[in-house]
């Protein structure tokens, strides 16, 4: 995890490594504007199937930005705009004529801060997948039970399902917002500083999840802790003045990375 | 060598002086403000409660010098503030969300604000006058719609107020969690941020009738009263405040008692609304 020299070898793995992974999305000469601030240059970078990727680097840096991007979250919000190429399989997802409920059906978020929505904790999964499917009652309770497994979450609100989801604690919420998530069967789940708000106990609980989901999903973690980076994911980009400064695996990222920018910020040297 | 410690330096001394006056000063005008309302508040419950009796609720307005009740003028400001609520709720609550959720950053809704604030400040008898100008000069007569429609116009402005603010309070966060399931922004809004503001949106509602309760300046111009029992709101109808002011500035003693308990009546129900949305505001918070 720490950097064992200061020599920087000049041979890249990450190409390499690439090998036999299906690409899920590619972003490709992304440039993106709050106003006429330009907050990402020229950014890069492949999100890989059943991989997670932890994007890092200091505040303000755009990791925020770039995962915002990939559900089009930014559209919410006027005077910002994206340029460049988004993919995701074979959609164009900067297209105009993207439909950005599917997008996000397909693309889910889960946030810096839990969220759950003022309903009970079982109207909070199943309202998501009313959206989509028209179930009876069993089966939509089934659905609820299996997301709230796959959370992690089941076994503490089992015989509470009734009670307000404002009514958990912070981790329980975060698992919450995560079963949420899962339950309207997303591809990709993007997870902007899950942890940040959460006790350290919280915290494991949630980095054991997101490694649990990773088979199934293809995952991208922003996060400010970069042990949390190093234990959680098998890539890692890291960015800086809204720049992707060097993108690899996460093992090597960690011990030999090639761009002296990094290893100062690994190693705690600024940010 | 002497330490002066902080607590008794000089400068913390005259800091604690001035303290404890502006303290004093500021305590007593709290003091001078409650107690006219308090003299006010007895004065009321001493007059009103004497005058107090069933008879009140069951009968009609008398004539001078006979026995009677507020019974006319209780169901006229009912029916005429029901009707007003019912007017005006929906489309200030449709306008508020249209500036809090779909035009936040539009010019529209910074216009909309201003003349918005407007209204919500307007003297009443500019609406009273306005709607006599449209609605009675119009049909030739003082009417309960005429009333119910002016209590309206008040009505607006304080539900877009109180509807913009309570759901401007809704955190964007848990819009962008309802988009992140993919949630068309029609479901966002009615499902998630209404829920979410929705205690205070009802408190606002239930400000908005206490404020049109009391209100006499519009009603005069429009539903005026009537000193029999009448349901037609096509005629002239009867509404507390309008009788609160016709029997208090009238000389006859009984008229003078009834306009008392009148204001008893109107103070006890907005003193049970604001409750009322107090009670549900805390609710909001504690959830």
């Amino acid at each position: 995890m720490s950097v064992a020299s200061f020599t920087v070898p000049t041979v890249t793995h990450s190409a390499a490594s690439a090998e036999g992974l299906h690409e899920k999305i590619t972003v490709k000469n992304l440039d993106f504007y709050y106003g006429d601030n330009r907050a990402l240059k020229d950014i890069n970078v492949s999100l890989y199937q059943s991989k997670v990727t932890a994007f890092i680097g200091p505040s303000g840096c755009g990791k925020s930005t770039l995962l915002r991007i990939l559900n089009r979250m930014y559209d919410l919000y006027p005077n910002q705009r994206a340029t460049g190429h988004v993919r995701l399989d074979n959609d164009d997802i900067l297209s105009p004529s993207q439909d950005l409920n599917l997008l996000r059906a397909k693309v889910g978020m889960v946030f810096q801060k839990p969220t759950p929505f003022p309903m009970t904790i079982y109207e909070n999964i199943a309202f998501g997948i009313r959206l989509y499917e028209r179930l009876p009652k069993s089966d939509l309770e089934g659905r609820v039970q299996h997301a709230l497994q796959r959370a992690a979450l089941w076994d503490e609100v089992k015989d509470k399902l009734g009670t307000n989801g404002l009514s958990l604690s912070g981790g329980q919420q975060q698992r919450l917002c995560i079963a949420r998530t899962v339950a309207v069967q997303p591809e990709v789940i993007l997870f902007d500083e899950p942890c940040s708000a959460l006790d350290p106990i919280s915290t494991a609980k949630i980095e054991e999840l997101i490694d649990e989901l990773k088979d199934d999903y293809t995952i991208a973690i922003v996060t400010h802790n970069m042990q949390q980076a190093a234990r959680v994911s098998d890539f890692t980009a890291f960015m800086y003045l809204g720049e992707l400064i060097e993108y690899g695996e996460t093992t090597r990222m960690f011990t030999t990375p090639n761009d002296r920018r990094t290893q100062d910020y690994i190693t705690g040297r600024f940010g | 060598m002497v330490m002066i410690s902080g607590a008794s330096s000089p400068l913390y001394a005259k800091r604690r002086r001035r303290n404890v006056i502006t303290m004093g000063l500021a305590f007593g005008a709290t003091a001078f403000g409650l107690s006219w309302l308090v003299l006010i508040l007895g004065e009321l419950l001493w007059q009103g409660f004497s005058g107090l009796s069933l008879a009140v609720f069951t009968e009609m307005t008398p004539p001078p010098g006979a026995a009677g009740g507020l019974l006319n003028p209780i169901i006229g400001s009912l029916i005429m503030t029901a009707i007003a609520v019912a007017l005006g709720t929906p489309l200030g609550m449709l306008a508020g969300t249209y500036m809090a959720e779909y035009g936040r950053y539009d010019k529209l809704t910074m216009v909309v604000r201003f003349i918005n604030d407007i209204l919500l400040s307007a003297p009443s008898i500019i609406v009273g006058l306005f709607i006599y100008e449209i609605m009675v000069a119009q049909m030739g007569h003082f009417s309960g719609w005429a009333g119910a429609v002016s209590l309206a116009v008040i009505v607006v402005p304080v539900v877009v107020r109180t509807t913009e603010d309570m759901l401007t309070l809704v955190p964007d966060t848990l819009r962008e969690a309802a988009a992140s399931i993919g949630l068309p922004r029609a479901l966002m809004i009615t499902k998630v941020a209404y829920r979410a503001a929705r205690a205070g949106m009802i408190t606002g509602v239930l400000l908005a009738v206490a404020r049109i309760s009391g209100e006499t300046a519009p009603l005069l111009f429009t539903a005026l009263n009537n000193q029999f029992w009448s349901l037609d709101l096509n005629a002239p109808v009867a509404s507390l405040p309008v009788v609160i002011f016709q029997f208090a500035l009238s000389p006859y003693k009984d008229w003078q008692k009834l306009a008392w308990t009148g204001a008893l009546i109107i103070t006890l129900a907005v003193l049970t609304l604001s409750i009322l949305a107090r009670v549900l505001a805390s609710q909001r918070k504690s959830s």
